[in-house]
């Protein structure tokens, strides 16, 4: 049986990182995602996990540490948020790159400046061409979830790549709610050992880790990473399948609510979703034919997917909690319009940047949009696809 | 969404109002509820009016937005009521409950014709003889879970006695004094 139990976003995922015991932890402290590692080295220090806990001395060394522990042969973990993922970008490719499988819970958090140190997506879609994969979650059980998840992903040997788990800073790191968590020893046995093929410390079967790689075979190793994020996908599937098995909780891709016959949807990560879903349910007792893809994966991207789910609707929205700022969309919207594209979907679609800087998106947001959705699905006119949700006039 | 309550909290920084909103949900949870407590995070200082928020349901939970429509509120501080809107949004069904010594048409003039029950408490007091010291956040509490009966009183006090004799693991001469505190405060609210 599982354990109910109520904690805040953060502490589920340092209760994920205590079940999982990693072999080495390095971080350095940034708000919101600060109580993870404080939590951890609480663990530590009361011996309830056997984890090397490095207090580095900033997020460039503890992602350095991560790679030269995963390097060795050993299984690491780390926090972080905005600038603090920020000041690891040098380190986060080449983590991929090496496909070292750290697994980072990343609590989301406006990138810098002006200074700002509440929720928006800014800090995840800084890195979503960095070659790790990345996992949304829409509450603190999803965010749990994903992080017992997440080794099994990112070391199945088809794919060796790094893996961040994501949630939204403070609306659900500092929210205490419910949450189902399992225990201690199938979290032991799911998550298994882990057993690198190739690793530093081997001295039967030495390698070189990082060295210098020139015309002749950079690009053939960028195609293997991408061969790789590739495999990720069947392999996410899998290991969701098995945790399904084990929990009774269904993941996949991406969630599917009241979609199925839906009209008009909005396309959304992390809590948004959740505020979405009660949207949802209110407009549905009125008739109104609404619906929800709450995107759980976004890296790999699961393009072909995503174009198959949304082909019947006669408008879309999809919302980003980060602007891209070039003057044609987010980030979120313009894989799924490709998408559509190339899937030779024809679907109306607008696009809302929203929460900016932990702008509280209210039921009412959401439910304007829909009311857009009406519209659009009515007339098929979009006058501008680029929309702002929630913006002060 | 059947039987949502929400309840927001108005207070300021150092008086307990988030620790308060976060036992009640830890209260609530215990009673076999669904629960969400969360503060507004904003440049907190010492003194500084801040919010808090709780929902509560028979049913889970999946808005994650704070709350504009709440079904109670909880005022910590009486001076709030000069510098902030209180009532703002309050269901008119519902009720605010306020610490303070004021009198009714006092309190009556910062509530903008509010139509709901209105309810005080002098949560300064009972902490000070229970207590020896101002912690407004127990007696507030009580006054909450009395007017909004999310739970009886003797869950209340059952469930707080275990949580006390957690929280105050190391100093347990302080077990004594919150639970008499929680006890003089759910039979000292008085409507207005």
């Amino acid at each position: 049986m599982s354990i109910r139990e109520r904690l805040s976003g953060n502490e589920a995922a340092a209760i994920a990182m205590k079940q999982i015991n990693p072999d080495v932890v390095a971080a350095f402290p940034i708000t919101p995602s600060t109580e993870i590692p404080q939590y951890f080295s609480t663990f530590v220090s009361n011996g309830d996990v056997n984890t090397e806990f490095v207090a580095v001395e900033s997020e460039h060394s503890a992602m350095a540490a991560c790679i030269g522990a995963e390097a060795a042969g050993s299984r690491a973990m780390t926090a972080t948020s905005a600038n603090g993922l920020s000041l690891m970008w040098e380190m986060i490719y080449i983590a991929s790159s090496l496909r070292l499988p750290i697994v980072m819970s990343l609590v989301n958090r406006a990138v810098s400046g002006p200074l700002n140190i509440h929720n928006d997506h800014s800090d995840a879609m800084g890195v979503r061409d960095a070659g790790w994969i990345m996992l949304f979650s829409e509450n603190n059980q999803e965010a749990y979830d994903n992080l017992i998840m997440a080794h099994k992903i990112a070391e199945n040997k088809n794919v060796k790549l790094p893996l961040m788990v994501c949630q939204d800073g403070f609306i659900t790191s500092h929210s205490i709610e419910n949450i189902e968590l399992i225990e201690d020893d199938k979290v032991k046995v799911f998550v298994g050992e882990y057993n690198p093929e190739e690793y530093l410390l081997n001295k039967e079967n030495p390698i070189a880790v990082g060295p210098l790689d020139l015309q002749a075979y950079l690009f053939e190793h960028k195609a293997m990473q991408a061969d790789a994020m590739r495999n990720a996908k069947n392999v996410i599937l899998e290991v969701s399948k098995e945790f399904e098995k084990m929990t009774g909780r269904k993941y996949s891709f991406f969630e599917e609510y009241k979609l199925e016959d839906a009209e008009i949807a909005i396309v959304c990560m992390n809590s948004t979703a959740g505020t979405t879903k009660y949207v949802v349910d209110c407009l549905r007792e009125k008739g109104i034919k609404a619906g929800l893809l709450k995107l759980r994966v976004f890296r790999p991207f699961p393009a072909d997917e995503i174009a198959k789910a949304l082909e019947n609707l006669k408008a879309v929205a999809v919302l980003d909690k980060a602007d891209s700022l070039n003057a044609a969309g987010g980030a979120l919207f313009e894989d799924i319009t490709s998408a559509m594209y190339v899937n030779k979907k024809q679907v109306p679609m607008v696009n809302y940047i929203y929460g900016i800087g932990g702008r509280d998106t209210k039921s009412d947001d959401i439910e304007s949009v829909y009311n857009d959705l009406e519209e659009i699905a009515k007339t098929g006119e979009i006058d501008n696809p680029y929309r702002y949700l929630g913006l002060r006039k | 969404m059947d039987n949502l309550i929400e309840i927001r909290w108005h207070g300021r920084g150092g008086q307990g109002a988030k620790t308060a909103s976060l036992l009640l949900a830890d209260a609530a949870f215990n009673t076999g509820k669904y629960i969400q407590g969360f503060p507004e995070y904003g440049p907190e200082r010492m003194g500084a009016p801040i919010t808090a928020y709780n929902r509560i349901s028979n049913k889970p939970i999946t808005i994650h937005s704070n709350i504009y429509e709440p079904n109670y509120v909880v005022v910590v501080d009486d001076t709030l009521l000069e510098s902030v809107d209180v009532t703002a949004g309050l269901k008119k069904e519902g009720a605010i409950v306020i610490n303070t010594t004021k009198q009714a048409e006092e309190i009556k003039k910062h509530l903008k014709g509010y139509k709901g029950e209105i309810y005080k408490i002098d949560a300064r007091k009972i902490s000070e003889q229970t207590l020896g010291k101002y912690f407004p956040n127990t007696p507030m509490l009580a006054a909450i879970v009395k007017v909004s009966k999310v739970m009886t009183d003797e869950e209340l006090l059952n469930d707080m006695k275990g949580s006390f004799k957690h929280k105050f693991a190391k100093k347990p001469e302080v077990i004594e004094g919150n639970m008499k505190a929680l006890e003089i405060a759910l039979n000292s609210v008085e409507k207005i």
